[in-house]
């Protein structure tokens, strides 16, 4: 029977099936339109428009686009600061997470009191532990310093100096270690006993046993750590914002100009552009086109990392 | 209708309701005013202070008003930071304020140019209040932008030299330096140190040690910021190089930007009473009139002296001089309720009582002429130090821009690499701060 000739009934039959799932879809279609596919046309709309948020927006064209790449000083040193925090901090924190979370699974003494140690610093809030961390680092005042002197170590300079600035935060990050470890311990708890077995039998090293059981096991678990590592990363804004006030000394008063990124712009991530042009500067297009080359990063990381999507399979998939 | 036709109908109307949807969310300017402001109302007062003797003022303040007008109620919220002003300006709504105040001068250029803050011309005509006559010179700059009057001046503040006369005394220096060769020789016989760092330190020169910022330093060589067209002029002004130049002599003089610097972090916090002149880790700084008050309340150890700041030698007719600013207040435009929230600025900037009697409680300077010769206007010495500063014909402030402080930003920037030593060309340096003072304008025109 060809289309033109369906039953009247069908028709309506198959309307009805077509509104009813709709319906079961609607709370996501819903969610989906009004905080993803609209804002990020307003984005896309914003970032060619002048628009200060008080008067309507006119045509800029193509002026904040090259104001933000050829222009805007921050931008570079931003982007580079945001890539070596994907690379490196990521990939630290993933690698961290779960040699804590192997070792955890290890423990039997008091398994709870070491889970719960390793755990707690993930709730500390943001800011106090960056200010926690900027105390203890400080070179002039802070134990860490103090006590790598004392053993004849090297005392680097920290957040205030440009080359550990980022290292520092890299640190802070995996001090708050908990919510990869937690998510790595289950998914190390979840591995078929039998497997380890089967292994030893087959006379498998403990790094053989990690390699060709471990891994393969939980690598759709390490593809979640990274992909979302990769975009929280993206998103960085507190630590280094706190940590780069606190140890310039600077907050920003009565005739006093905050600097961003401090020291020398070490601290500086893409998400405080974004914050500085649209709500400080009243810039919003080249606020947007930041916001927008934020988004494509994150796209880029995870088509790229989805590409590689059958390393991380599991030994299952 | 066929399928491509259906398509571009499709595309079409996306666009239509994409353009509708992105335009709908911004804010329209409402410049009119037509409340009446002998009826009933309540309006909205933002501020930005927050120390228990600030609130206090404040709210005595507003009393007084309510008094005077007793069908205007004001809501007062406080410790409000400039990032929410900003939000509030540009959300409007109910909960947005009427009035606002803001510590940072910097921002008024942004304030007028998008019309956030309402003209005040008409307010101030319909009143009868010449600006010219009531408020002084550097005041009246620092509230307008490009002739835009869209905030007055509510209060002032004026940088000064604050010194450990202890220190001195011990140092064997009688008074003050007048002249930044003077400042030198006494900042070096101040200077004690201990191992590779300071037990006392003179004066702490690097941009990051609090006041000694780029902008508070140069205002004593009277800088221009703007040339007569709008552009930069940190390059064709010596008044920027000459301060460079002083300024990298002084931390070379004083141990090297380094040594300074591992100093600094050894340096509590400005605002608490670890502040490092009330420490005595310095042993003289530039600061505003708040830190006499401050350190009396830290209950420093020794007897503090406060002094203009020095000027360069070959102005030394100048001296008395200092950098200038103050807290602006303004109506939000998208306020309802404008006459009402007209008649509360006009209290708070205007009448001499409510101004003196602030500027009494949370000793600043007095922000109109009348104020500062008010009787009733409670000066110390440090106090009348300041008000001297800040009615010295030779004191300057930082002009507004149309994107607020980002001009200094790039200034501070370049004068965070010169001390480091990471840029050393002082003609290059500034001659790119001016070409990208002047990008950054163009793209907020």
């Amino acid at each position: 029977m060809s289309a033109a000739t369906v039953h009247p009934l069908l028709k309506a039959k198959r309307r009805r099936a077509t509104l009813r799932n709709l319906a079961f879809l609607s709370p996501w279609l819903i969610g989906f339109s009004v905080f993803f596919a609209y804002p990020l046309i307003s984005t896309v709309y914003f970032s060619f428009m002048k628009y200060d948020g008080f008067t309507s927006p006119t045509w800029n064209g193509l002026k904040n686009w090259s104001y933000v790449f050829n222009d805007y000083p921050f931008f570079w040193p931003a982007l580079r600061n945001t890539l070596w925090l994907v690379l490196v901090m990521v990939s630290t924190r993933v690698v961290f997470g779960l040699g804590i979370g192997l070792l955890i699974t290890k423990i039997k003494t008091a398994p709870g009191l070491f889970r719960t140690a390793f755990y707690l610093p993930y709730l500390a809030p943001p800011v106090a532990a960056t200010m926690a961390f900027a105390f203890l680092l400080n070179p002039g005042t802070g134990p860490v310093n103090r006590i790598l002197g004392d053993f004849g170590l090297p005392t680097p300079g920290w957040f205030n100096d440009p080359s550990w600035s980022k290292p520092a935060l890299t640190l802070l990050a995996l001090w708050g270690i908990g919510d990869l470890m937690v998510i790595f311990m289950a998914a190390l708890l979840d591995v078929p006993k039998e497997q380890y077995e089967a292994a030893e039998l087959d006379g498998a090293g403990s790094w053989a046993r990690f390699r060709y059981v471990t891994l393969p096991n939980i690598s759709p678990i390490v593809m979640f750590a990274v992909v979302t590592g990769v975009i929280q990363t993206m998103q960085y804004y507190t630590q280094p914002l706190v940590a780069g006030k606190v140890a310039s000394g600077v907050i920003g008063g009565s005739g006093q100009q905050f600097e961003p990124g401090y020291p020398e712009k070490s601290t500086l991530t893409l998400p405080q552009l974004v914050y500085n042009l649209g709500f400080q500067r009243f810039d919003t297009g080249s606020a947007c086109v930041i916001a927008l080359v934020l988004f494509a990063l994150a796209m880029m990381f995870t088509a790229l990392l989805m590409r590689r999507r059958s390393g991380f399979l599991s030994a299952e998939d | 209708m066929s399928g491509s036709t259906k398509t571009t109908a499709v595309a079409i109307a996306a666009a239509a309701a994409i353009s509708l949807l992105a335009s709908a969310c911004t804010g329209s300017s409402n410049n009119t005013a037509t409340d009446d402001p002998n009826k009933d109302v309540t309006i909205t007062f933002w501020h930005g202070w927050s120390a228990p003797n600030e609130v206090k003022a404040i709210n005595a303040n507003i009393k007084a008003f309510e008094k005077v007008h007793p069908n205007i109620h004001v809501k007062v919220q406080g410790n409000i930071t400039d990032d929410k002003i900003n939000q509030a300006l540009r959300a409007g709504g109910s909960g947005a304020p009427d009035v606002v105040s803001s510590f940072t001068t910097d921002n008024v250029g942004k304030f007028c140019s998008s019309k956030a803050f309402a003209d005040l011309t008409p307010f101030l005509k319909k009143s009868g209040i010449d600006p010219a006559k009531t408020f002084p010179k550097t005041m009246l700059e620092y509230t307008q932008f490009e002739g835009d009057r869209c905030a007055l001046p509510l209060l002032g503040d004026a940088y000064g030299l604050y010194y450990n006369k202890d220190a001195f005394k011990a140092a064997g220096i009688t008074s003050p330096p007048r002249t930044m060769s003077e400042f030198k020789a006494d900042a070096i016989k101040l200077t004690k140190t201990k191992g590779d760092s300071y037990s006392q330190l003179g004066f702490m020169p690097n941009f990051h040690g609090y006041e000694s910022t780029t902008t508070h330093l140069a205002a004593q060589w009277s800088p221009t910021y703007f040339d007569t067209s709008g552009k930069s002029n940190v390059a064709t002004d010596p008044a920027f190089a000459s301060m460079f130049s002083w300024h990298q002599d002084m931390v070379k003089s004083l141990g090297g930007f380094a040594k300074l610097e591992k100093y600094r972090t050894t340096f509590g916090d400005e605002w608490d009473a670890k502040n490092p002149f009330q420490t005595g880790q310095v042993a003289m700084a530039i600061d505003g009139e708040w830190r006499a008050g401050m350190a009396a309340d830290a209950g420093v150890k020794f007897q503090v002296g406060v002094a203009p700041f020095p000027v360069p030698d070959d102005q030394a007719d100048t001296y008395g001089k200092g950098y200038t600013t103050g807290t602006i207040i303004g109506v939000a435009n998208t306020s309802a309720k404008k006459n009402a929230a007209w008649e509360l600025v006009k209290y708070m900037t205007t009448d001499t009582d409510a101004v003196v009697s602030f500027a009494n409680a949370i000793h600043n300077v007095p922000s109109t002429y009348a104020a500062l010769k008010s009787p009733k206007l409670k000066l110390d010495a440090a106090a009348k130090t300041f008000v001297e500063i800040a009615q010295n014909p030779d004191s300057t402030t930082t002009p507004a821009s149309i994107n607020g402080g980002t001009y200094q930003l790039t200034l501070q920037d370049f004068g965070y690499a010169y001390e480091a030593g990471k840029q050393t060309d002082l003609a290059a340096g500034l001659k790119g701060v001016d070409t990208q003072v002047d990008k950054d304008i163009a793209q907020a025109k």
